[in-house]
Protein backbone atom coordinates (compact mmCIF):
# COMPACT_ATOMS: atom_id res chain seq x y z
CA UNK A 1 0.00 0.00 0.00
CA UNK A 2 1.10 2.84 -0.66
CA UNK A 3 1.00 6.46 1.20
CA UNK A 4 -0.08 9.86 0.69
CA UNK A 5 1.96 12.42 2.33
CA UNK A 6 1.89 15.74 2.35
CA UNK A 7 4.31 17.78 3.38
CA UNK A 8 6.13 21.47 2.74
CA UNK A 9 10.07 21.54 1.15
CA UNK A 10 11.70 24.69 0.81
CA UNK A 11 8.12 26.71 1.80
CA UNK A 12 5.95 24.98 -0.78
CA UNK A 13 3.74 22.92 -0.25
CA UNK A 14 3.51 19.36 -1.73
CA UNK A 15 2.19 15.51 -1.94
CA UNK A 16 3.79 12.52 -2.83
CA UNK A 17 2.85 8.96 -2.69
CA UNK A 18 5.33 6.51 -1.41
CA UNK A 19 6.49 2.75 -0.04
CA UNK A 20 6.79 2.53 3.87
CA UNK A 21 10.43 1.26 2.77
CA UNK A 22 11.08 5.05 0.76
CA UNK A 23 12.75 6.73 3.06
CA UNK A 24 12.73 11.09 3.25
CA UNK A 25 15.90 11.07 0.74
CA UNK A 26 14.83 8.75 -1.32
CA UNK A 27 11.37 10.45 -1.67
CA UNK A 28 13.09 13.94 -2.15
CA UNK A 29 15.30 12.26 -5.02
CA UNK A 30 12.91 9.82 -6.63
CA UNK A 31 9.58 11.53 -6.05
CA UNK A 32 10.49 14.91 -5.61
CA UNK A 33 13.10 14.99 -8.18
CA UNK A 34 14.75 16.93 -5.75
CA UNK A 35 18.29 15.45 -6.42
CA UNK A 36 20.67 18.37 -4.55
CA UNK A 37 20.22 16.20 -1.38
CA UNK A 38 23.38 13.01 -2.07
CA UNK A 39 23.24 9.64 -1.03
CA UNK A 40 26.49 8.83 0.39
CA UNK A 41 26.46 5.59 2.97
CA UNK A 42 22.88 5.63 3.70
CA UNK A 43 23.49 4.50 6.93
CA UNK A 44 23.36 8.03 9.27
CA UNK A 45 27.21 8.23 9.50
CA UNK A 46 28.63 10.74 6.53
CA UNK A 47 26.21 13.42 6.64
CA UNK A 48 25.87 13.56 2.71
CA UNK A 49 21.87 13.35 2.84
CA UNK A 50 21.57 16.40 5.58
CA UNK A 51 18.26 18.04 5.74
CA UNK A 52 16.12 20.32 8.30
CA UNK A 53 12.84 18.68 9.21
CA UNK A 54 10.99 20.54 11.53
CA UNK A 55 13.94 23.38 12.04
CA UNK A 56 15.89 20.06 13.31
CA UNK A 57 19.06 19.07 11.16
CA UNK A 58 18.50 15.35 10.50
CA UNK A 59 19.92 12.46 7.82
CA UNK A 60 16.98 12.01 5.39
CA UNK A 61 18.57 8.57 4.90
CA UNK A 62 17.52 8.01 8.31
CA UNK A 63 13.74 9.02 8.22
CA UNK A 64 10.93 7.58 6.29
CA UNK A 65 9.21 9.44 3.83
CA UNK A 66 5.99 8.72 5.87
CA UNK A 67 7.32 10.07 9.12
CA UNK A 68 7.13 13.48 7.15
CA UNK A 69 3.23 13.92 6.33
CA UNK A 70 2.55 17.34 7.36
CA UNK A 71 6.19 18.50 8.50
CA UNK A 72 8.26 21.20 7.00
CA UNK A 73 11.51 19.74 5.39
CA UNK A 74 14.09 22.73 4.27
CA UNK A 75 16.99 21.12 1.77
CA UNK A 76 19.80 22.70 -0.36
CA UNK A 77 17.39 23.82 -2.67
CA UNK A 78 16.04 26.05 -0.74
CA UNK A 79 19.42 27.59 0.52
CA UNK A 80 19.53 30.40 -2.78
CA UNK A 81 17.37 33.26 -3.18
CA UNK A 82 17.12 32.84 -7.12
CA UNK A 83 19.96 33.22 -8.92
CA UNK A 84 21.79 34.93 -5.10
CA UNK A 85 23.86 32.60 -3.70
CA UNK A 86 23.65 32.19 0.55
CA UNK A 87 26.59 33.81 1.79
CA UNK A 88 27.66 30.00 2.61
CA UNK A 89 27.50 29.08 -0.92
CA UNK A 90 29.35 32.14 -1.79
CA UNK A 91 31.97 31.50 0.74
CA UNK A 92 32.58 27.78 -0.39
CA UNK A 93 33.31 28.92 -3.56
CA UNK A 94 35.50 31.49 -2.57
CA UNK A 95 37.48 29.30 -0.34
CA UNK A 96 37.27 26.15 -2.55
CA UNK A 97 36.10 24.47 -0.05
CA UNK A 98 34.85 21.66 -2.23
CA UNK A 99 35.97 19.11 -4.96
CA UNK A 100 34.10 16.29 -6.02
CA UNK A 101 31.02 18.10 -4.53
CA UNK A 102 28.97 14.85 -3.01
CA UNK A 103 29.51 16.34 0.08
CA UNK A 104 28.75 20.08 -0.07
CA UNK A 105 24.55 19.98 0.11
CA UNK A 106 24.77 18.42 2.89
CA UNK A 107 27.86 20.43 4.81
CA UNK A 108 25.68 23.82 3.49
CA UNK A 109 22.58 22.76 5.35
CA UNK A 110 24.38 21.57 8.17
CA UNK A 111 26.38 24.78 8.42
CA UNK A 112 23.26 26.55 7.74
CA UNK A 113 21.68 25.23 11.11
CA UNK A 114 24.93 25.26 13.02
CA UNK A 115 24.93 29.34 12.20
CA UNK A 116 20.74 30.23 12.88
CA UNK A 117 21.48 28.85 16.48
CA UNK A 118 24.67 30.00 16.96
CA UNK A 119 25.57 32.99 14.80
CA UNK A 120 28.98 33.19 16.43
CA UNK A 121 30.72 29.56 17.10
CA UNK A 122 34.16 29.06 17.62
CA UNK A 123 36.12 26.68 15.34
CA UNK A 124 35.82 23.65 17.58
CA UNK A 125 32.18 24.26 17.57
CA UNK A 126 31.88 24.27 13.54
CA UNK A 127 34.41 21.10 13.86
CA UNK A 128 32.12 19.47 16.67
CA UNK A 129 28.40 20.46 14.88
CA UNK A 130 29.89 18.89 11.07
CA UNK A 131 31.54 16.12 12.22
CA UNK A 132 28.87 13.73 11.06
CA UNK A 133 29.25 15.25 7.68
CA UNK A 134 32.48 13.17 6.02
CA UNK A 135 34.49 14.68 3.31
CA UNK A 136 37.12 13.05 1.53
CA UNK A 137 38.50 15.60 -0.64
CA UNK A 138 39.40 18.95 0.96
CA UNK A 139 40.98 17.52 4.21
CA UNK A 140 38.11 19.44 6.37
CA UNK A 141 40.28 22.77 6.56
CA UNK A 142 38.95 24.65 4.11
CA UNK A 143 35.09 24.00 4.78
CA UNK A 144 35.85 25.24 8.43
CA UNK A 145 37.71 28.54 7.12
CA UNK A 146 34.80 29.08 4.70
CA UNK A 147 31.98 28.79 7.46
CA UNK A 148 34.23 31.24 9.83
CA UNK A 149 34.42 33.12 7.07
CA UNK A 150 30.86 33.34 6.35
CA UNK A 151 29.94 33.40 10.03
CA UNK A 152 31.46 36.72 10.22
CA UNK A 153 30.49 38.26 6.75
CA UNK A 154 26.76 37.49 8.37
CA UNK A 155 27.67 39.00 11.38
CA UNK A 156 28.44 41.92 9.72
CA UNK A 157 31.93 41.87 11.14
CA UNK B 1 6.64 -3.52 5.88
CA UNK B 2 3.29 -2.02 7.26
CA UNK B 3 3.58 1.55 8.93
CA UNK B 4 1.15 2.61 11.66
CA UNK B 5 1.36 5.57 13.89
CA UNK B 6 -1.03 5.28 16.62
CA UNK B 7 -1.93 8.03 18.70
CA UNK B 8 -2.37 6.67 21.95
CA UNK B 9 0.29 4.09 24.00
CA UNK B 10 -2.38 1.28 23.83
CA UNK B 11 -3.63 1.16 20.03
CA UNK B 12 0.11 0.97 19.95
CA UNK B 13 0.90 -1.97 22.38
CA UNK B 14 -2.30 -3.38 20.81
CA UNK B 15 -0.83 -3.35 16.91
CA UNK B 16 1.99 -4.71 18.34
CA UNK B 17 0.76 -7.59 20.46
CA UNK B 18 -1.65 -8.85 18.05
CA UNK B 19 1.05 -8.75 14.78
CA UNK B 20 2.25 -12.08 13.85
CA UNK B 21 5.25 -11.27 12.24
CA UNK B 22 8.32 -8.97 13.26
CA UNK B 23 6.97 -5.85 14.42
CA UNK B 24 9.02 -3.51 15.89
CA UNK B 25 8.88 0.45 17.83
CA UNK B 26 10.09 3.38 15.90
CA UNK B 27 11.08 6.31 17.80
CA UNK B 28 14.49 8.07 16.05
CA UNK B 29 14.85 5.00 13.53
CA UNK B 30 18.28 5.99 13.66
CA UNK B 31 19.03 2.33 14.49
CA UNK B 32 16.27 0.81 13.35
CA UNK B 33 16.40 2.25 9.59
CA UNK B 34 19.80 0.88 9.31
CA UNK B 35 18.88 -2.40 10.53
CA UNK B 36 16.15 -2.45 8.07
CA UNK B 37 18.25 -1.05 5.24
CA UNK B 38 21.25 -3.97 5.84
CA UNK B 39 18.62 -6.65 6.35
CA UNK B 40 19.42 -7.42 9.70
CA UNK B 41 15.78 -6.74 10.54
CA UNK B 42 12.92 -7.35 7.82
CA UNK B 43 9.77 -6.20 10.66
CA UNK B 44 6.58 -6.85 9.07
CA UNK B 45 5.64 -4.06 11.19
CA UNK B 46 6.44 -0.68 12.25
CA UNK B 47 4.96 1.23 14.78
CA UNK B 48 5.67 4.65 14.95
CA UNK B 49 5.31 6.44 18.50
CA UNK B 50 5.83 9.64 18.22
CA UNK B 51 2.88 10.51 17.69
CA UNK B 52 2.10 9.52 21.74
CA UNK B 53 2.34 13.04 23.45
CA UNK B 54 4.15 11.04 26.31
CA UNK B 55 6.86 9.66 24.01
CA UNK B 56 7.66 13.31 22.85
CA UNK B 57 7.49 15.05 26.24
CA UNK B 58 10.00 16.36 29.21
CA UNK B 59 7.62 17.42 32.58
CA UNK B 60 8.19 17.93 35.79
CA UNK B 61 7.10 15.47 38.15
CA UNK B 62 7.16 14.61 41.95
CA UNK B 63 10.08 16.90 42.01
CA UNK B 64 12.07 14.61 39.45
CA UNK B 65 11.52 14.48 35.31
CA UNK B 66 9.79 12.25 33.35
CA UNK B 67 11.23 11.96 29.67
CA UNK B 68 9.32 10.47 26.97
CA UNK B 69 11.15 8.13 25.87
CA UNK B 70 10.91 9.44 22.00
CA UNK B 71 12.82 12.96 23.12
CA UNK B 72 15.29 13.51 20.89
CA UNK B 73 19.01 14.07 22.75
CA UNK B 74 19.11 17.74 21.02
CA UNK B 75 15.77 18.23 23.11
CA UNK B 76 17.63 17.18 25.91
CA UNK B 77 20.44 19.60 25.24
CA UNK B 78 17.78 22.65 25.09
CA UNK B 79 15.99 21.50 28.20
CA UNK B 80 17.91 24.29 30.65
CA UNK B 81 16.23 23.54 33.58
CA UNK B 82 16.81 18.85 33.27
CA UNK B 83 20.54 19.77 31.99
CA UNK B 84 21.36 21.64 35.33
CA UNK B 85 19.88 19.14 37.30
CA UNK B 86 21.10 16.16 34.93
CA UNK B 87 24.11 17.48 33.26
CA UNK B 88 25.78 13.85 33.00
CA UNK B 89 22.64 12.42 31.50
CA UNK B 90 22.35 14.79 28.60
CA UNK B 91 25.59 14.90 27.75
CA UNK B 92 26.08 10.91 27.31
CA UNK B 93 23.14 11.22 25.32
CA UNK B 94 24.97 13.96 22.99
CA UNK B 95 27.68 11.64 22.20
CA UNK B 96 25.51 9.09 20.17
CA UNK B 97 26.46 9.89 16.63
CA UNK B 98 26.52 13.36 15.05
CA UNK B 99 24.52 16.57 15.33
CA UNK B 100 22.37 14.79 13.08
CA UNK B 101 21.91 11.54 14.74
CA UNK B 102 21.33 13.73 17.83
CA UNK B 103 18.41 15.05 15.72
CA UNK B 104 16.13 11.75 16.19
CA UNK B 105 17.91 9.33 18.59
CA UNK B 106 15.92 8.61 21.71
CA UNK B 107 16.75 7.49 25.05
CA UNK B 108 14.37 4.81 24.56
CA UNK B 109 15.65 3.95 21.36
CA UNK B 110 19.32 3.73 22.72
CA UNK B 111 17.94 1.74 25.57
CA UNK B 112 16.07 -1.29 23.20
CA UNK B 113 18.37 -1.24 20.46
CA UNK B 114 20.20 -3.67 22.82
CA UNK B 115 23.63 -2.60 22.76
CA UNK B 116 25.62 -2.70 25.90
CA UNK B 117 27.79 -0.31 24.66
CA UNK B 118 25.17 2.64 24.33
CA UNK B 119 26.33 5.56 25.81
CA UNK B 120 23.13 6.67 27.39
CA UNK B 121 22.45 3.66 29.91
CA UNK B 122 25.16 3.58 32.12
CA UNK B 123 24.53 7.52 33.05
CA UNK B 124 20.44 6.29 32.95
CA UNK B 125 21.46 3.70 35.65
CA UNK B 126 23.76 6.15 37.69
CA UNK B 127 20.40 8.62 37.89
CA UNK B 128 18.77 5.74 39.07
CA UNK B 129 15.87 6.41 36.01
CA UNK B 130 13.04 4.13 35.87
CA UNK B 131 11.07 3.38 32.87
CA UNK B 132 7.36 3.35 32.24
CA UNK B 133 6.22 0.55 30.32
CA UNK B 134 2.98 0.56 28.62
CA UNK B 135 1.53 -3.19 27.16
CA UNK B 136 -1.88 -5.00 26.25
CA UNK B 137 -1.76 -5.71 30.39
CA UNK B 138 -1.46 -1.92 31.66
CA UNK B 139 1.11 -0.23 32.38
CA UNK B 140 4.66 -1.33 34.85
CA UNK B 141 7.53 0.36 36.25
CA UNK B 142 11.04 -1.23 35.53
CA UNK B 143 14.55 0.34 36.64
CA UNK B 144 16.52 0.54 33.72
CA UNK B 145 19.14 -1.09 35.00
CA UNK B 146 16.68 -4.46 34.42
CA UNK B 147 15.86 -4.08 30.94
CA UNK B 148 18.51 -4.90 28.93
CA UNK B 149 19.49 -8.85 29.20
CA UNK B 150 22.16 -9.36 26.94
CA UNK B 151 22.75 -8.21 23.25
CA UNK B 152 19.43 -7.35 21.91
CA UNK B 153 17.76 -9.22 24.40
CA UNK B 154 15.21 -7.28 26.84
CA UNK B 155 12.88 -7.74 29.53
CA UNK B 156 9.83 -6.36 27.35
CA UNK B 157 7.02 -8.73 26.71
CA UNK B 158 5.57 -9.14 23.60
CA UNK B 159 3.88 -5.76 22.82
CA UNK B 160 5.14 -3.71 25.07
CA UNK B 161 6.65 -0.42 24.43
CA UNK B 162 8.43 2.14 27.28
CA UNK B 163 6.98 4.99 27.38
CA UNK B 164 8.80 7.81 29.62
CA UNK B 165 11.56 7.56 32.08
CA UNK B 166 11.15 9.24 35.54
CA UNK B 167 14.31 10.80 36.99
CA UNK B 168 13.92 10.92 40.81
CA UNK B 169 13.75 14.22 42.47
CA UNK B 170 17.44 15.36 43.26
CA UNK B 171 18.45 15.61 46.80
CA UNK B 172 20.91 19.06 47.39
CA UNK B 173 24.47 18.68 46.33
CA UNK B 174 23.83 16.23 44.07
CA UNK B 175 25.89 15.79 40.43
CA UNK B 176 26.25 13.04 38.11
CA UNK B 177 28.97 12.66 35.22
CA UNK B 178 29.34 10.42 32.30
CA UNK B 179 32.93 9.77 30.02
CA UNK B 180 33.33 7.04 27.71
CA UNK B 181 36.20 6.07 26.23
CA UNK B 182 36.84 5.83 22.23
CA UNK B 183 40.07 5.95 19.94
CA UNK B 184 39.45 9.34 18.59
CA UNK B 185 37.42 12.29 19.52
CA UNK B 186 34.21 11.95 17.56
CA UNK B 187 31.41 9.78 16.26
CA UNK B 188 32.56 6.39 17.58
CA UNK B 189 31.16 3.67 20.21
CA UNK B 190 32.00 3.17 23.61
CA UNK B 191 35.22 0.91 24.42
CA UNK B 192 33.90 1.21 27.71
CA UNK B 193 32.04 4.10 29.28
CA UNK B 194 30.85 5.14 32.81
CA UNK B 195 28.06 7.04 34.95
CA UNK B 196 28.67 8.27 38.36
CA UNK B 197 25.90 10.25 40.55
CA UNK B 198 26.59 10.81 43.67
CA UNK B 199 25.27 13.14 46.52
CA UNK B 200 27.31 14.81 49.78
CA UNK B 201 26.10 16.39 53.03
CA UNK B 202 26.81 19.50 53.97
CA UNK B 203 30.08 18.72 55.55
CA UNK B 204 30.62 17.05 52.01
CA UNK B 205 31.11 13.28 52.83
CA UNK B 206 28.93 10.96 49.95
CA UNK B 207 25.70 9.95 51.43
CA UNK B 208 24.55 8.31 48.18
CA UNK B 209 25.75 6.96 45.00
CA UNK B 210 25.18 5.09 41.89
CA UNK B 211 27.62 4.00 39.14
CA UNK B 212 26.45 2.76 35.87
CA UNK B 213 29.44 0.98 33.64
CA UNK B 214 29.13 0.30 29.74
CA UNK B 215 30.50 -1.92 27.04
CA UNK B 216 32.26 -4.12 29.31
CA UNK B 217 29.94 -6.64 29.69
CA UNK B 218 26.93 -8.46 27.90
CA UNK B 219 24.58 -5.76 29.87
CA UNK B 220 24.99 -2.35 31.20
CA UNK B 221 25.64 -2.88 34.56
CA UNK B 222 25.01 -1.16 37.76
CA UNK B 223 28.05 -1.63 39.87
CA UNK B 224 27.10 -1.52 43.93
CA UNK B 225 29.96 -1.96 45.02
CA UNK B 226 31.49 0.65 43.42
CA UNK B 227 29.18 3.00 44.88
CA UNK B 228 29.40 1.52 48.37
CA UNK B 229 33.03 2.64 47.79
CA UNK B 230 32.13 6.27 47.71
CA UNK B 231 29.29 5.83 50.24
CA UNK B 232 30.43 7.45 54.10
CA UNK B 233 33.78 8.85 52.77
CA UNK B 234 35.16 12.60 51.12
CA UNK B 235 35.58 10.87 48.28
CA UNK B 236 38.91 11.16 48.88
CA UNK B 237 41.98 9.08 46.69
CA UNK B 238 41.73 5.76 48.74
CA UNK B 239 38.08 5.74 48.05
CA UNK B 240 38.67 6.56 44.39
CA UNK B 241 40.97 3.63 44.34
CA UNK B 242 38.82 1.21 45.99
CA UNK B 243 35.85 2.49 43.48
CA UNK B 244 37.80 1.80 40.81
CA UNK B 245 38.65 -1.52 42.08
CA UNK B 246 34.98 -2.32 42.84
CA UNK B 247 34.21 -1.10 38.94
CA UNK B 248 37.37 -3.42 37.46
CA UNK B 249 35.75 -6.70 39.60
CA UNK B 250 32.63 -5.86 37.57
CA UNK B 251 33.98 -6.59 34.31
CA UNK B 252 33.29 -9.21 32.06
CA UNK B 253 34.19 -7.79 28.84
CA UNK B 254 34.68 -9.01 25.50
CA UNK B 255 37.72 -8.87 23.32
CA UNK B 256 37.56 -7.43 20.01
CA UNK B 257 38.93 -5.01 17.38
CA UNK B 258 38.08 -1.93 19.85
CA UNK B 259 39.78 -3.25 22.94
CA UNK B 260 40.75 -6.17 24.49
CA UNK B 261 39.56 -7.73 27.79
CA UNK B 262 42.54 -6.50 29.45
CA UNK B 263 42.14 -2.87 28.20
CA UNK B 264 38.72 -2.40 28.36
CA UNK B 265 39.00 -3.85 32.79
CA UNK B 266 41.70 -1.07 33.20
CA UNK B 267 40.28 1.34 31.73
CA UNK B 268 36.82 1.25 33.39
CA UNK B 269 38.64 1.50 36.65
CA UNK B 270 40.41 5.09 35.22
CA UNK B 271 36.97 6.20 34.23
CA UNK B 272 35.35 5.46 36.94
CA UNK B 273 37.64 7.61 39.38
CA UNK B 274 37.48 10.45 36.36
CA UNK B 275 33.49 10.39 36.30
CA UNK B 276 33.47 10.29 39.67
CA UNK B 277 35.61 13.42 40.18
CA UNK B 278 33.49 15.41 37.61
CA UNK B 279 30.32 14.30 39.61
CA UNK B 280 31.97 15.34 42.61
CA UNK B 281 32.66 18.74 41.58
CA UNK B 282 29.03 19.25 40.28
CA UNK B 283 27.76 18.24 43.60
CA UNK B 284 29.86 20.81 45.29
CA UNK B 285 28.36 23.32 43.49
CA UNK B 286 24.69 22.27 43.37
Amino acid sequence: MKHHVTTTVNGDEVEFLCETEQTLLDCLRDELELTGTKEGCGSGDCGACSVLLDGRLVCSCLVLGVETNGKKIETIEGMATGDKLHPLQRKFLEHAALQCGICTPGVLVAAKSLLEKNPNPTETEVRYWLAGNLCRCTGYDKIIRAVMDAAAEMRGA
Amino acid sequence: MRYESPDTLEAAAKLLASESGEARILAGGTDLLVQIRAEVLSPALVVDIKKVAETRAIKEEAGGFRIGAAVTGAELKEHSALKKVWPGLVEAANLIGSTQVQGRASLGGNLCNGSPAADSVPAMIAAGAIASIVGPNGRRDLKVEDIMLAPRKLALQKGEIIASFLLPKRAPHSGDAYLRFIPRTEMDIAVVGCGVSLTLDGSGTCTAARVGLGAVAARPLLVEDAAKALVGTKVDDAALEKMAAAARAACKPIDDKRGTIEFRTDVAGVLAKRTALIALERARKA
